[in-house]
């Protein structure tokens, strides 16, 4: 299934014409700002060379040109109240990504988009009801917990959302958790926001499947953490992201531990090309996952489609 | 109000639901225990001779390696069990257990709640299946993290 190369973005933002042509044209940004993360993960901070600013919702992806080697989808990992420059939290896995995360400060890449459905964070007014313009009649209103779980990298497409959910939950109570997994300490990303996010509330939890001397905090599965983490699961939303298994054994969790299906939202990715649904590298059942996602509501044909096998 | 140790019991995930009758067989098995951080609850090669049904506080399981001290395989809390080898022959700890934080948790003699168990073939299965229960859970969990789900296989 292709969508008409005239219309694409859910927001109205890429229509046709000059629209169209300027949306696959990458924005040159200059990179203002990089930290490591881990030995292969590193934040880059970019900031039009022409000025202005391009606004995202949390959970959006851009497309990054590392100019002369090629383009890749890389979540934004800043939050869109944030006034500083662009984050893109990129992961060393392949050329393109590698001469990103090589770039220097003063060097110059390129952004398209951004692209793809949110998290629904932005748009809410109160703590659980994320998703509730797009849930059922039947779905407990606000007032639920917010559960966000993130394995390896997939923290940095959720980055925006927990500052957004942490600050909401100062100004109108509710519960915020953030389950984070990773394959050891050394891989934890974002040390200084979890921190943050506890000091501001929000219950963190951290695990690794693999142990390192001096590490205290939790081992074992991410999903080992969910029945001991003290939310409400009704009415409860999670968020959820991360390598896809991680993904579907967490959404099981969760439904097994009493959240309703309807109530999880995840992060799929497949390969991202156009960012406009021309393409149709990124499709995954009915789904064109640069226009109907990245974020989709776990229930029904995402949930059907996490459990088929692809040949 | 003082908590009986059947209330106890009978409160755990691993025992919840059990006739009254059975979580006082397991009851007379039991004694209230609580552990310090550092404490170990059991070590690797030691008669195996206790369930521990934890109630709070966090417990790494871990293997010691010479040079490089103990390395964590797994950290459980509230809710959780520790000490599966009381069960099987040769009833030998295979791991050690040590109390990450003040750990409060029931103690069930493993000898004592075998003997009922082969006594009470009914209690012995009730038991058994709530052991392969959380058994095939660990397992799951184990075999999930052979995955490296986190590997450049889950890079964006």
């Amino acid at each position: 299934m292709l969508a008409d190369p005239g219309g694409t973005g859910r927001d109205g933002s890429h229509h046709g014409g000059d629209a169209v042509f300027g949306v696959m044209t990458p924005v040159p940004h200059r990179v203002v700002g990089r930290r490591d993360e881990t030995d292969d993960v590193v934040t880059l901070h970019l900031l039009p060379t022409a000025g202005g600013d391009m606004r995202s919702r949390s959970g959006q992806f851009n497309m990054l040109t590392a100019f002369g080697v090629g383009e890749a989808a890389i979540s934004v990992s800043s939050a869109p109240h944030d006034d500083g420059p662009l984050q893109h939290t990129v992961r060393d896995v392949g050329p393109v990504t590698h001469a990103l995360c090589q770039a220097r400060i003063g060097e110059v890449v390129g952004v398209r988009g951004p692209f793809g459905t949110d998290w629904g964070v932005g748009t809410s007014q109160g703590p659980g009801d994320l998703i509730n313009d797009a849930l059922p009649a039947d779905v407990p209103g606000p007032g639920g917990d917010v559960v966000v779980v993130a394995g390896g990298i997939g923290l940095a497409p959720l980055r925006g959302a927990v500052y957004e959910l942490v600050a909401r939950h100062s100004r109108t109570g509710g519960r915020v958790f953030v389950i984070v997994g990773a394959r050891d300490p050394s891989q934890i990303i974002f040390g200084r926001d979890l921190e943050a996010w506890a000091r501001d509330g929000a219950r963190v939890e951290v695990t690794v499947d693999v142990s390192a001397p001096g590490w205290t905090g939790h081992v074992g599965l991410v999903t080992s953490l969910l029945n001991d983490a003290g939310f409400d699961p009704v009415g409860a939303t999670a968020l959820v992201c991360g390598p896809e298994i991680m993904v579907r054994f967490t959404a099981r969790s969760l439904i097994d531990g009493g959240v309703d299906p309807r109530c999880i939202r995840v992060s799929l990715e497949r390969n991202m090309q156009c960012g406009v649904a021309w393409c149709g590298h990124c499709q995954l059942g009915p789904f064109l996952l640069c226009r109907d996602g990245p974020i989709l509501p776990y229930a029904g044909a995402v949930a059907h489609l996490l459990t088929q096998r692809e040949r | 109000m003082t908590t009986t140790l059947a209330e106890l019991v009978s409160a755990h995930p691993l025992l919840a639901g059990l006739p009254g009758e059975a979580v006082a067989s397991v009851a007379g098995c039991a004694q209230n225990v609580s552990f310090n951080p550092g404490d170990l609850l059991l070590a690797e090669s030691e008669p195996a001779n206790t369930l521990y049904l934890l109630r709070r506080g966090r417990v790494a399981i871990e293997v010691h390696s010479p040079g490089q001290g103990p390395i964590v395989i797994e950290t459980v809390g509230p809710g959780a069990v520790v000490g599966w080898s009381w069960f099987v022959p040769p009833y030998r700890w295979h791991f050690d257990a040590r109390a990450v934080e003040a750990v409060g948790a029931v103690a069930v003699d493993g000898a004592c709640l075998r003997e009922k168990a082969e006594a009470d073939p009914e209690l012995g299965y009730a038991l058994m299946r709530r052991v392969a229960s959380v058994l095939l859970e660990r397992l799951q969990m184990t075999r999930l993290r052979l995955l490296d789900l986190y590997g450049t296989s889950g890079a964006r």
